[in-house]
């Protein structure tokens, strides 16, 4: 199937989607985060860049701040 | 500024010497008392019981307010005190975050212990000056200031008719009155606590701390902000409590070993200065940064915390504060701190007031106020929150608890509770901007329905249903108050680990205990009881710590290490607790771990939550949370996300809501999430080791080795 899971929620995968493509799409715009695609992190400088696989796992762990 | 004129009217009360005392590895054991009912000054030695027990800061202002107090003393009396304890960390300059103070008194909106951190000079300056905390006690006749002169060695009782009361006059005023001359090297020694006209007429009145920023040469102002301190503070007919220092050198605290703190805090100053552009943009945008982000995450509070974003959010996006602060100046609201948050608008306009067309400098907003002052009335223009920010400051009222309890108003008046007849002709719509600056002033003024409102939530929750017939149980749901305090402005509903951070804590609904959103709600790390209890346990004790040291939270995880992501435990930032572990030991000479920091908090959060139950709260039934914090409480909100509910409702819940009406659907998911909060009750008071009605068990206390038999005999009669 044409899915992915981020953070446990099911969205749909599409070809050539990098990880940057994953966070714009959860709306995800916080700035400390840590991002693990089937269990490997992916550093900063690679979610351009990175292309997430169909089906992928994919954990976006939100580091806490504020207060 | 005529400030010998101002002087010359000063009436001499009291004037006392004192023996000056170095500090030493952190700590000057000894506390300055001081009662305005009869101005008797005294310095009592610090019990070893008390320092091995209570360790600093918040602890120490707990257990001279237990003594200082009877279970039905209220706020208002002779006898409940201001406590102002820094802390043994607090004063170093090696490390980022390292000036903080913490402020305890009996709230009068809550009737149990409010403890509030500040930052500003005054902590460390009193203890440079030699004491470890200040209790003030009684009441003066007349408008009283108290002058701390840590270079004479002298305090003075003065009474002091012709100062302003509004702090951004007064903090300038008692400045170049007591500093030895106007050069800013000197200015920079004193610092002032002050409240303002506002604080006289409201539960809602904070104190603020002064410290002088050489480079504007100004008095920048920092805020004790929760629970009505600076009304406690008024009624206690004090204009200002002034402490001069000689000023700060390397190592005022006279630490055990000051090399690991060197090496720790260069190490923090390289992450500022390397990672922050990266991540929270603290040196430029402050807690500011957050609006944005929450609204993206549907956190941003709106109209009373009916919603979580708006389509006008972007009116208070941090890139808007990133124009309004002044950028690249020195916004440590201590020395040496790297972080740099404490962001400022200067040259303001100010459009209304008695200081209207008037240019001024405003300390903020940080998120809270842009949140409070700004989304959740309905507000979404920069400029009032920031007028709103400065009057809150100058009137000596809490920003947070302005915005909560404006958005509570303006919902009643939406919804007919009161109308322009009970307001004075005031429209309270959400986003009136009149209005709500005319209730600020009218806050300063004591009268109108500035008056009603600055009695807090639950002032007024109790004066519509008497006055005006109001449906208590409406009310109830959506006012935002637990204990008597109004909460701070995140969005909880999504969130059940943050209702328990939230209706949980000891003092009420203030964030610095725990702040779990992300983790449980985005992160989905914390999905059973037993996990979400676990996080609030080790949370809000890892973070009662600062307030024991007199540290700043920010620091600890407003930017993270490079290598955070590869750690066990991201979350808790490891390399930085290790950082708070060697320091404190190199400040004292001790030698504990990152368990034994833990155990320091657990004995006084337990002592905290004892001292609530011998005033007769503390129990199960005082952690209820207003249902608006843990769902939609009507057919509007639970139709803005319908969609989202309905998932929830089958996948969730497993009821299917085809075919229900929206008023049956709101019914369905409030019972599920109200059962569902008794469940985290039950989970958490066991981790924290707790009866199932909140009282902590005898065990438990002899266990963390607080069991102090005052303690015990409050205990004994719950278990």
């Amino acid at each position: 199937m044409d899915i992915i899971s981020v953070n446990d929620n099911i969205i749909s995968w599409k070809e050539g989607m990098t990880v940057r493509n994953v966070l714009t799409e959860m709306k995800y715009t916080f700035r400390m985060l840590i991002i693990k695609v089937n269990g490997e992190i992916v550093k900063r400088e690679n979610w351009d860049t990175y292309t997430v696989p169909r089906g992928a796992d994919i954990k976006v762990i939100h580091l806490m701040s504020g207060g | 500024m005529d400030v010998k004129g101002l002087k010359s009217k000063h009436k001499l009360l009291k004037e006392q010497t004192y023996p000056p005392k170095e500090l030493f590895r952190g700590y000057t054991d000894r506390i300055l008392h001081i009662n305005l009912d009869d101005n008797t000054v005294k310095i009592k030695d610090v019990p070893a019981l008390m320092k091995q027990k209570f360790i600093g800061g918040k602890g120490y202002g707990l257990r001279l307010l237990w003594d200082a107090t009877k279970p039905e003393t209220k706020w208002n009396d002779n006898e409940n005190e201001i406590i102002i304890s820094p802390g043994p960390i607090c004063g170093i300059t090696q490390y980022a975050g390292a000036g903080k103070s913490i402020v305890v008194s009996i709230s009068p909106t809550t009737d149990v212990v409010i403890d509030s951190n500040v930052g500003g000079y005054f902590g460390p300056f009193l203890k440079f000056s030699g004491f470890d905390a200040l209790e003030l006690q009684g009441k003066a006749k007349n408008e009283t200031i108290i002058v701390i002169d840590g270079v004479k060695n002298t305090i003075t009782i003065e009474e002091a008719p012709a100062e302003e009361i509004d702090s951004h006059i007064l903090a300038e005023q008692l400045t170049e009155m007591y500093a030895d001359s106007s050069d800013p090297r000197d200015m920079k020694n004193v610092s002032v606590i002050s409240a303002g006209k506002a604080a006289d007429h409201t539960m809602i009145g904070m104190l603020n701390f002064s410290w002088f920023d050489i480079k504007r040469k100004k008095c920048r102002l920092k805020q004790a902000g929760r629970g009505g301190i600076g009304t406690v503070f008024r009624n206690k007919k004090l204009k200002a409590v002034v402490v001069k220092s000689a000023g700060v050198t390397q190592d005022p605290n006279h630490v055990a070993d000051m090399e690991p703190i060197r090496e720790r805090g260069a190490r923090f100053a390289k992450e500022m200065k390397e990672l922050d552009p990266h991540q929270c943009r603290m040196k430029q945008e402050g807690t500011a940064h957050l609006v944005n982000i929450m609204n993206d995450y549907n956190l941003l509070p709106t109209h009373n915390f009916k919603f979580g974003s708006h389509k006008d959010a972007d009116a208070l996006h941090s890139r808007v504060w990133n124009k309004k602060f002044t950028q690249g100046m020195n916004d440590g609201c201590w020395i040496g701190c790297t972080m740099n948050c404490a962001k400022a608008v200067d040259n303001f306009i100010l459009k209304s007031g008695p200081y209207k067309g008037q240019a001024v400098i405003v300390d903020g907003p940080e998120y809270e106020t842009a949140a409070g002052c700004g989304s959740n009335m309905g507000i979404f223009d920069a400029d009032t929150v920031i007028e709103l920010n400065f009057y809150c400051d100058t009137y000596g009222i809490d920003t947070i608890s302005f915005g909560t309890m404006m958005a509570f108003a303006m919902e009643c008046y939406e919804n007919g509770i009161i109308t322009k007849k009970e307001t004075g002709g005031l429209d309270l719509s959400f986003g009136n901007i009149e209005s709500s600056l005319e209730i600020i002033h009218q806050m300063a003024r004591g009268e109108g329905f500035g008056k009603i409102a600055g009695l807090g939530i639950r002032g007024m929750k109790k004066y519509f249903a008497a006055n005006y017939g109001a449906d208590m149980n409406f009310m109830n749901d959506i006012g935002m108050e637990n204990k008597g305090l109004e909460y701070s402005q995140y969005v909880s509903k999504e969130s059940l680990a943050q209702q328990g951070g939230y209706a949980m804590t000891n003092k009420g609904p203030q964030h610095d205990e725990a702040w779990l959103i992300f983790m449980d709600m985005v992160n989905n790390h914390i999905p059973t009881f037993e996990k979400k209890a676990e996080a609030l346990h080790y949370f809000p004790m890892f973070r009662t710590w600062f307030g024991l040291m007199g540290l700043c939270k920010l620091p600890w995880n407003d930017v993270e290490p490079e290598n955070n992501a590869q750690t066990d435990e991201p979350a808790k930032v490891p390399e930085h607790v290790d950082n708070y572990v060697t320091i404190y030991n190199a400040v004292t000479g001790s030698d504990i771990d990152k368990k034994e920091l833990i155990r320091q908090s657990e004995r006084v959060y337990n002592f905290q939550r004892t001292f609530n139950i011998r005033r007769g709260y503390g129990l199960r039934k005082h952690d209820a949370q207003p249902y608006r914090a843990a769902g939609p409480v009507t057919v509007e909100e639970y139709k803005s996300l319908e969609e989202f509910y309905d998932k929830k409702m089958k996948d969730d819940i497993g009821v299917d809501p085809a075919g229900k009406s929206v008023e049956e659907k709101v019914a369905v998911t409030r019972k599920y999430r109200e059962n569902r909060y008794e469940q985290l009750l039950d989970a958490v008071y066991q981790r924290r080791g707790w009866t199932s009605n909140g009282i902590p068990t005898l065990e438990h206390m002899k266990n963390l080795g607080m069991d102090l038999p005052e303690v015990i005999e409050v205990l004994k009669k719950h278990q």
